[in-house]
């Protein structure tokens, strides 16, 4: 099967975030003959987004396993291969389906290991696309993050570039247990970049360091963190200088590398996708004002989601609860500033 | 309302302290648990909170100086209101204070900031706590700073410039200055309290506590194995490198548990044989020594004690190790091969029956079963033991059951 790639070089092709994710799953598929992919449309569809296109020609119908439209199945049957040996990947369409596999996840799966005194383990990967910005109204542009990170047993995952979506899906497949993969829409086409060839994992739990920066640290994942990076550099013209830290991982969280950017900037933007309350930025917050207090030379701030529903439909509602890089440039002036 | 501060007790068996520094001056305002004053005891440097709110009007000793507990240190001027406190501060200089004309003192909530040439009032009232530390830590004066941030806000840039024109007018540090960290051949470094106490311990456990000495060799091939499968995940998981301490450390708590004698002191009145197995690290700093304590190490997980370890060596270099984190130490593991040791001598620490030493892993060849040759991984493990609690005959036998269980450790396991 080809691989679709636009360019090729020795050591590293470039693709965007579906191919790597593509690529990424391919891979395991024929490496170790545990994986199984399950979930809606894709086997003979391929995938909403084209990303297992082809798969059940090559690796049949019993290792690509389209499923009904019942996302608690698709997860507890997922439960079930993962605590008895296989390496399940199920996907859930959007993550705006997957309030109904909520108790298999939150219940059983990040229970497993627990539960069962370590007898058992859940070597589980759920990918699912989230995020919004294409216009994909109240059911197909949530961000769920904040839903399971609460949840202890289970790691969220949720990277913005082509090659650490390879190592992080690598490093979730190869994980003893759940992880939820989260993979931003928005940046399915849009992102490209470098992916080393051959397998390789990003540890799950630590942060990039994208730009450093002295006059304050902003700390993003996911699509946003494109956004921030961009509104960074266009600052660096006004001589203000801002530490742009992509998280990677939702959970575990690397503490580290945001303390001790903290420390050497002694401000904190924190900025997501998410509404605000009670969101990653929350828990940032916290543990920061926590273990670094008196670093701060400002009170955090908070970049998110307005507290609605949902995102809207109409161009205008969206626009308005995303954020942008002028909104993003526009906050990290103000508080470079204080 | 004059209020005598005396110099407290940190920690039970504590009977003097001496005066570190002083973080506030004559005339400065104290807010009630605002701490005011930095005690050093036992290695130990605390914070003393104040225990009223008011106008420190008098410091009875001086910085560097030790008194029994319980002796008075300062008096603070006591006031009903925080608004009363100002007033007093600012309007009655106090000898002994700068020679500048008093800044205005911050205003209360209510009062229209004062402006008369002078920086504004309201900065202090607004500092961060970056700045406020930063202002502490450098000595800087916050009132008197010209603030450059948003309305006037003093930033924590501002304190660093400040302190940067004081280190840049003050005078040239005296001829010969020479530390413990950094040593200058031909002069004598002033005993600070640390190491003054450090002398004192040593030369008390050699002088009370006939030393003996034994050693062990342990092949760890199957222990190195195990961690170095374990090491990615446990710092991913909890931050903190795994070393083969705390398997050490486990192991040594169950031959602790199998000779008791090896875990007790002695007293006149007999030999006092411990329940609690409090393992005490020694870690070794640029310019001190300090061996802080993993209480209960018993009841632990070996990647409990992984993480038990991690945070005392991170608060010993931060120097924020606590009295608590000191005291109750039952029996020390020292790490000594770290800086690749493979024999050492330790001295027993704080009254303990004795003292064990985790020498550094090295690749050796040795006769294994049936007479052949094999390349392992070999660690010596030395035992300094007070010979009026043990004799060799329990020593060693304490030693050939670390050996077995640390021999009998890995490759696989759970944490």
């Amino acid at each position: 099967m080809a691989m679709t790639t636009s360019e090729k070089t020795a050591s590293s092709q470039t693709m965007n975030n579906v191919e790597a994710v593509r690529a990424t799953l391919y891979e395991a598929l024929k490496n170790d003959d545990r994986v199984v992919i399950l979930g809606e449309d894709v086997g003979a569809r391929g995938n909403v987004f084209l990303i297992t296109k082809d798969f059940i020609d090559e690796f049949g119908p019993t290792r690509v396993i389209d499923t009904p439209i019942a996302e608690a199945s698709i997860v507890g049957i997922a439960v079930g291969m993962a605590m008895e040996g296989l390496r399940p990947i199920a996907e859930i369409q959007f993550a705006d389906f997957i309030y109904p596999s909520f108790n298999q996840i939150v219940g059983e799966a990040a229970k497993t290991r627990y539960r069962s005194n370590g007898e058992y383990t859940c070597p589980l990967v759920i990918r699912t696309p989230y995020g919004g910005g294409v216009r994909g109204a109240l059911s197909h542009s949530v961000s769920i993050e904040a839903l399971f990170y609460h949840v202890p047993g289970l790691k969220i995952v949720a990277p913005a570039f082509p090659a650490d979506v390879k190592g992080l899906l690598n490093a979730a497949i190869d994980d003893p247990d759940p992880v939820l993969f989260l993979e931003h829409k928005k940046t399915y086409r849009l992102i490209k970049g470098d992916v080393p060839n051959g397998h390789y994992t990003i540890p799950i739990g630590k942060a990039n360091v994208l730009k450093e920066g002295s006059q304050l640290s902003v700390v993003s994942y996911g699509l946003y963190v494109h956004w921030a990076l961009e509104a960074a550099q266009s600052l660096e013209a006004e001589g203000v200088s801002v530490e742009v830290i992509d998280l990677r991982s939702i959970r575990p969280m690397d503490r580290s590398a945001i303390l001790q950017s903290v420390e050497k900037t002694r401000k904190l933007l924190v900025i997501h996708e998410d509404n605000k309350f009670g969101g990653i930025g929350a828990e940032i917050s916290a543990m920061v004002a926590e273990e670094a207090l008196f670093s701060l030379d400002a009170p955090i701030r908070r970049l998110c989601a307005p507290d609605v529903p949902a995102m809207g439909y109409a161009e205008t509602l969206e626009h308005e609860f995303m954020s942008s890089p002028a909104k993003m440039a526009a906050t990290m002036r103000d508080l470079a500033r204080f | 309302m004059p209020t005598t501060v005396t110099m407290p007790q940190l920690g039970e068996t504590v009977t003097e302290g001496t005066v570190a520094q002083w973080l506030k001056r004559p005339g400065d305002n104290v807010e009630k648990y605002e701490p005011f004053v930095e005690v050093s005891t036992d290695k130990v440097n605390a914070e003393v909170p104040a225990p009223v709110s008011g106008v420190l009007r008098e410091l009875l000793v001086k910085e560097g100086e030790t008194v029994a507990t319980g002796t008075a240190i300062a008096v603070i001027e006591e006031v009903g209101s925080k608004a009363e406190a100002n007033r007093m501060a600012s309007d009655e200089p106090v000898p002994g204070m700068s020679q500048e004309p008093a800044a205005p003192a911050p205003a209360a909530a209510t009062a229209t900031p004062r402006t008369n040439g002078k920086p504004d009032a309201a900065a202090l009232r607004g500092a961060s706590p970056a700045v406020r530390r930063l202002a502490r830590e450098h000595d800087v004066d916050v009132r008197a700073l010209r603030g450059t941030g948003s309305g006037g806000r003093i930033t924590a840039q501002d304190v660093l410039a400040a302190a940067g024109r004081a280190t840049a007018t003050a005078p040239a540090t005296p001829a010969g200055t020479s530390t413990y960290a950094q040593p200058t051949p031909g002069t004598t470094i002033p005993l600070n309290q640390a190491r003054r106490i450090i002398a004192q311990r040593m030369v008390e456990s050699k002088q009370t506590a006939p030393h003996a000495w034994s050693m062990v060799e342990v092949d760890v091939t199957n222990l190195w194995k195990w961690r170095e499968r374990e090491k990615g995940r446990f710092e991913r998981e909890t931050g903190y490198k795994l070393t083969l301490l705390p398997f050490f450390i486990r192991a040594v708590v169950q031959s602790l548990q199998s000779f008791p004698l090896v875990n007790a002191r002695f007293t006149n009145e007999g030999i006092a044989v411990l329940k609690e197995i409090n393992v005490g690290i020694a870690i070794g700093l640029p310019s001190n020594l300090v061996v802080p304590v993993i209480r209960d190490a018993d009841r632990l997980t070996i990647k409990a004690l992984g993480v038990a370890a991690g945070e005392l060596v991170d608060k010993a270099r931060k120097n924020k190790l606590g009295v608590d984190d000191l005291a109750g130490g039952t029996f020390t593991v020292n790490n000594n091969g770290a800086n690749g040791s493979i024999l050492s001598a330790p001295i027993i620490n704080g009254g303990q029956a004795g003292i064990i030493t985790m020498e550094a892993v090295v690749k050796r060849p040795v006769v294994v079963d049936g007479d052949a040759i094999a390349i392992r991984h070999m660690m010596n493990s030395c035992l300094s033991l007070d010979h009026r609690v043990l004799d060799g005959y329990t020593a060693s036998g304490f030693l050939a059951d670390l050996k077995r269980r640390l021999e009998a450790m890995g490759p696989e396991g759970a944490l």
